[in-house]
Formats: C-alpha cells, structure tokens, sequence
C-alpha cells in the first residue's frame, strides 16, 4: 500500500516537473486565448503587415470591413463614414501603379489620442487605438489630427447597428481593428476576406510575439510605414510602397 | 379619567395610523406597467435592478471600452437577450421592457441610439 502510495506521489512530482520545465507551453496556450475576465495587455501589440505587391484591383477589404461593422452610407460621399479606402498610387515619372488599403495605423504615439479634449480617443494597452463615445463630444480634433484621414464623423442618424458595434450620430469612429473578433480570438474582417477572397496581401497578429508569422516577417523582410518621418510607430506596416 | 380618555385617543390613532401606512399606493398612484416576459433571477435583486441598473452598465462600459473585458454578467447585451420581447424582439416600443419604465419615469435613454436594441438569437441565455 505504501509503495503504490510512494509510486503515486513520485508520478504527480514528475507531473509537477514536467510543467515547471515546460513555461513555454502554456504562456502560448494563455496568449492564444484571453479570456472574457483578462484584460488587455501591455505584453500585446496587435499590427498588420499589408503586401503591396499582393494587392489587386479589387475592395473585398473594404466591402467585409464595412459589413462587419454595420457601415453604411447615404450615398453621399463626401460625408458618408469610412473606416477603410483602396488608395491608387501612380508615379508621375514612369507610370507605375499601385493599390493599397488605407486604414487606422494603430499608432504607438497617436496624434488623435494627443488632441482629444475628453479622453475619448485613447490607446488600449495591447496598441489598438480606440474612439469612446460613450465621452466622444463630436468636435473632430482628431479628424484633423490624423495625418492618414482615417476618422470620420457620423453626420446623421443610424439604424440596424451590430450588436458588437455600437455607432451613432455626432462620434467620430474608425477602423477598431476589429476589437470584438480580437477579443474572440479572431483577424479582422478585412485580413479574413483578403485572404479568402482577395489577393491574400494582408497579415494580422502580435508585433511583440517571437512566434508570430508577422513578427517572423516584419524582421526578416523590408517593410515602411506610411509618413514614417512623423515617427508615429505605427502598428500597420507595408511591404512593396 | 383623563388618563383613560388619553390611553384611548392615543389607542384610536395608532390604528388610523397603521391603517393608513398599510392601504396599498397602487390604488392612489399609477404605476408602469412593465412587461416582465420572462420571470427568474435577474442578476441582482429586482429592488437593487431597479435603483442601480444604470451604475451597473455604466461601470461594465467602461471595463469593456477601455479594457476589453467582456464579461457578459452586467453586459447590456446579456440585459437585452434576456428582457427584449417576444413578440418584437427589442427591448424599446411601446410595450418594450426598457422604454415602458422610462417614458413613466421621463427619463430618456439614450443607449439605444448607437447600441442595438435587438436580441441576438439567444433566447436561452440565463443571467451568468
């Protein structure tokens, strides 16, 4: 009885070992899936790696953003909110064309964040800029701010909003990065559809986890961002600009 | 004799008193009428609902906002899966759970101008 007993404790101390040995296991595990009680963290920074030279003619980005998000215009462009454009490039000289999707660049240092009188506009700890319009007063600092025109005010009233985005008239609001399906553990609508649908030219995941294909690519591989000389850090980069 | 007199006044007062304290207010003063579909445990006390819902989603916002802590308990989304009506599955109209208080007490809302006031399917989702 003694030894089966003896046997037994040898077992749960070799178990005990085993995961003490093992940290890296289960780190992953916990950063894989955070769970509805944790909060984000500071140890996270969600990025995008955007291939220029993968992106077609084609605004399957736009179209999934937009209907993830419930945006929808009145078919006034000039006023209608945009979370995210295809800009087209052309240069002058040669006449060579290029496409690319222009959202919220997630900055590290965010001028809009800098200019909110309220506190509405700020930066969750794990790097995705936010609009709270719970505190949002509708002045657009920020909208003159951005140096990527990536804010829009919502000029008129809405209706038939998704329940995991909330929007309404007088708040400025951009792309969120896709908070809610990367609080569910998921890559935003526009990653998804681009990968599906599109070009495959755009990668989502954490810029600070050695383990990540973006991190494995961003330093391998050249990349800029888009008005680097403002030094903003920004968390979505481009390859091929 | 006096004291007798006294004793009695005193004994017929407490009595219109009590009476008085005990005859219900609905009768006197009309209340909200207020479609609970589906009875049970709320996740606080309906007395405690009542007086603090509004601390309550005030304080879950800002956790949700702010920290991406999505805890369903207090979440206005779990209020409007469990109180939205059968029949219109929304929690604002005339008969509506939220809209029928407050056009009683005046006090306008305004959740439901960027929030969905609609139920999102789950229709068996208990208060966690």
């Amino acid at each position: 009885m003694s030894i089966e007993r003896r046997q037994f404790l040898a077992w749960g101390a070799v178990a005990v070992a085993g995961a003490a040995l093992a940290p890296g296991f289960r780190l992953v595990e916990l950063a894989l899936a955070r769970s509805p009680q944790e909060a984000a963290s500071v140890l996270q920074r969600w990025g995008m790696l955007i291939d220029i030279t993968r992106c077609i003619d084609c605004d399957v980005c736009v179209t999934a953003c937009h209907e993830e998000n419930g945006v929808s215009g009145h078919g006034r462009p000039a006023t209608d909110p945009q979370w995210i454009r295809k800009v087209d490039l052309r240069d002058r000289h040669t006449g060579h064309a290029q496409t690319l999707p222009l959202m919220c660049q997630h900055c590290a240092d965010p001028p809009c964040v800098d200019v909110c009188p309220t506190g509405a506009s700020f930066r969750r700890d794990d790097g995705i800029v936010l609009v709270d319009k719970h505190t949002c007063i509708g002045c657009r600092y920020c909208v003159l701010a951005c140096p990527y025109g990536a804010r829009s005010f919502v000029h008129e009233a809405t209706s038939g909003q998704k329940a995991d985005v909330p929007r309404g008239k007088g708040t400025v609001e951009s792309c969120t990065l896709c908070v809610h399906r990367v609080d569910r553990d998921e890559t935003p609508a526009c990653v998804e559809a681009c990968n599906l649908d599109g070009g495959k030219a755009m990668a989502f995941g954490d810029l600070n986890d050695p383990s990540a294909e973006i991190y494995r690519r961003l330093r391998a591989e050249p990349s800029s961002q888009i008005r680097a000389d403002l030094a903003l850090d920004t968390g979505v980069r481009y390859q091929g600009l | 004799m006096i004291r007798i007199v006294i004793g009695v006044l005193a004994a017929a007062f407490a009595v219109v008193a009590h009476s008085d304290a005990a005859a219900p207010r609905v009768s006197r003063v009309p209340q909200p009428e207020v479609k609970i579909e589906r009875g049970g445990v709320c996740v606080a006390p309906t007395a405690e609902m009542r007086r603090d819902h509004m601390k309550m989603l005030d304080h879950q916002r800002d956790r949700t906002v702010r920290s991406g802590l999505r805890e369903s308990r207090f979440s206005l989304k779990n209020c409007v899966d469990c109180h939205a009506s059968g029949a219109t599955g929304s929690v604002l109209g005339n008969d509506g759970f939220c809209s029928s208080c407050h056009a009683y007490a005046s006090v306008k809302i305004d959740c439901f101008e960027c929030h969905s006031p609609l139920r999102q399917g789950k229709v068996a989702g208990a208060p966690r």
